[in-house]
């Protein structure tokens, strides 16, 4: 029987939202404070969903341990305590929160083959926060 | 169609174990949660149905009556037990936050009467929680 497991993950990190396609006014009216040479920081919080039949022997979608290990390795050492400017995706692209998300989705469904990645959630404060589940209609 | 949810907690012991498993592969598979002791958990269930509003009511579901049957199809069943011993469906099978989640569905999907129901979503923790759909 097909389950979904859902597990949260905390990371900080600091960036600044700042596109070289626009003028410096533009930058301005579209980012606001976001637009801050300096940058600032969010406690980001992920929310990964796999899903997968819940295996008999185990009763498990996929080992939580299995799951934390590879989050740990390929996204929180990645992101956590970093600059998202300085690395080389968003050098490329503004970090947005939903490029952050996209990223984060890409990272999972590439490298985590013990179950099926449903969707990725990003909440970059409490009151706000993104989903993206690749070409899929999300499932709610 | 109007989705509807409810929310209940209840807390629970258990601990993993598989007989057909070597102590060491259940070790290295459940790890802590292989200690044969138990430990225990404060689940939050969320069960959610789904309908159309009726034009009388207003209602998708009558809340108190869904509460009525969440409490005694579930939370008077698991609530401050071992589930590994106390809850049938886990005598056999490992009560893992999956097959809670299913057995949670099993208990409450025949006894609903006005709504259908969509999902059961189980929280182990804040940070992890299952949800189920039904077979198909």
């Amino acid at each position: 029987m097909k389950a979904h497991l859902s597990r949260r993950y905390l990371f900080s990190a600091s960036h600044r939202l700042h596109s070289e396609a626009m003028s410096v006014q533009e930058n301005q009216q579209t980012y606001g404070k976001c637009n801050n040479p300096y940058g600032h920081g969010h406690n980001y919080t992920i929310e990964v969903t796999v899903s997968g039949p819940v295996d008999e022997q185990t009763g498990m979608v996929c080992n939580l341990t299995d799951l934390d290990g590879f989050m740990e390795r390929e996204v929180l050492a990645r992101f956590d305590h970093e600059n998202l400017n300085t690395l080389k995706k968003f050098t490329e692209e503004v970090p947005t929160t939903e490029n952050l998300c996209i990223q984060i989705y890409e990272i999972v469904q590439r490298g985590f083959p013990l179950a099926h990645l449903e969707r990725v959630r990003l909440e970059e404060t409490m009151m706000n926060s993104f989903e993206y589940s690749g070409a899929a209609e999300p499932v709610f | 169609m109007v989705y509807l949810t409810r929310k209940a907690e209840f807390s629970a012991s258990h601990y993993y174990h598989n007989p057909d498993f070597t102590p060491e592969e259940n070790l290295r598979i459940f790890g802590k949660c292989n200690n044969p002791n138990g430990h225990g958990h404060n689940y939050t269930l969320e069960v959610t149905v789904k309908g159309e509003v009726d034009p009388r009511s207003g209602f998708v579901v009558d809340l108190k009556q869904l509460k009525e049957v969440m409490n005694r199809e579930v939370l008077d069943a698991m609530d401050h037990r071992f589930l590994n011993k106390e809850v049938p469906e886990f005598l056999d099978r490992i009560p893992t936050t999956e097959n809670i989640a299913i057995a949670v569905w099993q208990r409450l999907v025949t006894k609903l009467q006005s709504a259908k129901l969509h999902r059961v979503r189980v929280y182990e923790t804040p940070d992890l929680f299952v949800d189920f759909y039904g077979e198909a």
